[in-house]
């Protein structure tokens, strides 16, 4: 089966590695500062936030994708500026399809991040506090460490969706072999060819094994850490 | 010496609480609700009070006033929490270390921690974690340790085994503690003063034993609970019989177990509910402990007991008998009757050195 896999569909799978890890690790901070705030701060607004930060997860992903388009375009005012100022262009590259992936895989991250923050005894932090731990020592050596299964889930479950982010990726950014296609978008663009069938399930192949791999190794790292806090 | 004066809503409740505590274990003694760990906590600089004062020696860790309001960190106070707080992701070794290293090899060593040092919290027993996070208080070398019912979560034999810990601590270290409880015998056993809350409010404060002998205490402790606390010394061990002998400013008594060496310093408690009064000295009574005292107050309580506060020496001692039984003694304030404690009555908890 992998054996049917052409040159542009091995394109395919490294641009969508490579999209969904440049996603995740540059939603991560952002997604593990807004879950900590929505956990543990009380502050007017807090609703807003979590249905502004939610609101991918429940917007038609089209609808997302047009969004972006509208904002980050060329001639969006987001996309316009970055443009302008920094050279970062989004409109039909690869940069736009990590984009498009992290901001539908936020919400996701967000939530499983949360969970974590929310598992975590404010009574620790406490005991560190009259220990004379600083505050961002305290964040450092207590409140992070115990967060990192949350946040490893979260990034697995961003990950994840970003390597099959389709809707909102192709509505932004098209499918461009070489540029924006990734595995999904090959695959659909692949359906529309008749006599591709292998080329399909070599690809579908490839998918289940990143899915698999990327749930084991949470899994692994999971047991782990409850293993390390189980004092075994 | 501490001195806290604080106020603080906190919904309906109000916390309003003064108190002056000198060195040595002060107990804040209370029903849960009572509003106990709110006041350590605010001690601690982790509930900041509405208004107040709080000062310990020298150094003043709040002052609405003066708008001061010491961060925790900077209070240089060892808590050790009811649920010991451990970090379940640090080893005995770095939690113990993670305020500072003061004195750590004594500490690990008169705490019993050696073993320890190398396992991980979700490992340890109730009682060795409640070690290590008094260990863990004391390596920050703090001026002032608050101890929120560090032994509510640990059965007996548990509670056993940290007990003479804490009072090696309290007598070896010079370090003030407030130790939060609602058990009258690690009260009577640990404190020097006492500080009885209810509802958020001081319903009684002062020294153990005169707290605890006082009659109007019994309502505040409850009636179990109520009873004298005696500073007295070993004068006598009758081996044969498996006996001791304390003197004490009232004269002697006898009580079961050899309970320390010659003129050794022993604290026993004499629970109110087991102290009989005779207005003749009895005779030909199993009873070993008869005491000539003076009745100092006789207080009604609430239901059928009536309170009465005894004098013998320079100590006070409580006892309990039924309304029925007073009136038909005729006890009055003055009279000068004799008080029988049972030598069981004082149970190994209750006795300390």
């Amino acid at each position: 089966m992998i054996n049917a896999l052409g040159p542009q569909e091995w394109t395919a799978i490294w641009l969508s590695l490579q999209v969904a890890l440049v996603a995740t690790v540059a939603a991560l901070p952002v997604a593990i500062w807004i879950a900590y705030v929505l956990a543990r701060k009380s502050f007017t607004g807090r609703q807003l936030l979590n249905g502004v930060v939610h609101l991918p997860l429940v917007l038609p992903p089209v609808v997302t994708g047009y969004l972006l388009l509208v904002v980050f375009g060329q001639e969006g005012p987001l996309g316009g500026f970055l443009k302008d100022v920094f050279g970062i262009s989004f409109a039909f590259r690869w940069t736009g399809a990590a984009l498009a992936a992290a901001i539908m895989a936020f919400p996701l991250m967000v939530r499983a991040i949360r969970l974590g923050f929310e598992a975590v005894d404010p009574g620790l932090e406490d005991a560190a506090a009259t220990l004379g731990a600083s505050r961002w020592r305290i964040w450092r050596t207590v409140t992070l460490p115990l967060v990192v299964p949350g946040i490893l889930a979260g990034a697995i479950l961003g990950f994840a969706k970003a390597l099959g982010e389709f809707g909102a990726t192709i509505t932004f950014v098209a499918a461009i072999p070489g540029q924006t296609q990734t595995i999904p978008t090959a695959i659909y663009g692949l359906l529309q060819v008749p006599g591709s069938e292998p080329a399909v399930l070599g690809l579908v192949t490839v998918s289940v094994i990143l899915a698999m791999g990327a749930l084991l190794v949470s899994e692994w790292l999971a047991r782990r850490m409850a293993k390390r806090l189980g004092g075994k | 010496m501490i001195s806290v004066d604080i106020k603080k809503r906190l919904g309906d409740f109000l916390l309003d609480v003064q108190f002056d505590a000198p060195m040595g274990v002060t107990a804040i003694f209370g029903r849960s609700g009572s509003g106990k760990t709110s006041v350590v906590n605010a001690v601690a600089g982790l509930l900041q009070p509405d208004a107040g004062r709080i000062a310990v020696g020298q150094s003043l860790l709040l002052d609405s006033a003066k708008r001061t309001h010491l961060p925790p960190q900077q209070r240089r106070i060892g808590y050790v929490f009811q649920d010991a707080r451990l970090f379940p992701h640090l080893t005995v070794m770095r939690n113990l270390s993670y305020g500072g290293n003061h004195d750590a090899a004594r500490v690990i060593d008169v705490l019993g921690l050696g073993q320890l040092l190398d396992r991980m919290p979700a490992g340890l027993s109730g009682g060795e974690r409640q070690r290590v996070a008094l260990g863990r208080a004391l390596m920050c070398d703090p001026q002032l340790l608050l101890m929120d019912e560090p032994l509510a979560a640990l059965d007996a034999p548990r509670k056993a085994e940290i007990l003479p810990f804490l009072e090696r601590l309290r007598d070896d270290v010079k370090i003030p503690i407030l130790y939060v409880s609602h058990d009258v015998s690690e009260v009577a056993r640990l404190a020097t003063t006492l500080v009885v809350l209810e509802g958020g409010r001081v319903t009684a404060s002062g020294p153990v034993g005169q707290v605890l002998s006082q009659p109007e205490t019994v309502p505040l402790v409850g009636v179990r609970a109520a009873g004298a606390v005696i500073e007295t010394t070993v004068a006598g061990r009758l081996l044969d019989d498996g006996l001791t002998e304390l003197a004490f400013s009232g004269g002697r008594l006898v009580l079961p177990g050899i309970l320390g060496v010659l003129g050794q310093a022993v604290r026993i408690r004499i629970p109110a509910q087991d102290v009989i009064l005779a207005k003749h000295a009895p005779s030909d009574l199993s009873a070993l402990n008869i005491l000539p005292v003076t009745i100092t107050r006789i207080e009604q309580g609430r239901g059928p007991g009536v309170a009465v506060g005894l004098q013998t020496g320079d100590d006070h001692l409580l006892a309990r008998v039924t309304r029925r039984s007073a009136q038909r003694m005729e006890l009055a304030v003055g009279q000068k009757i004799y008080a029988i404690i049972k030598a069981t009555a004082v149970g190994p908890e209750d006795i300390s050195s």
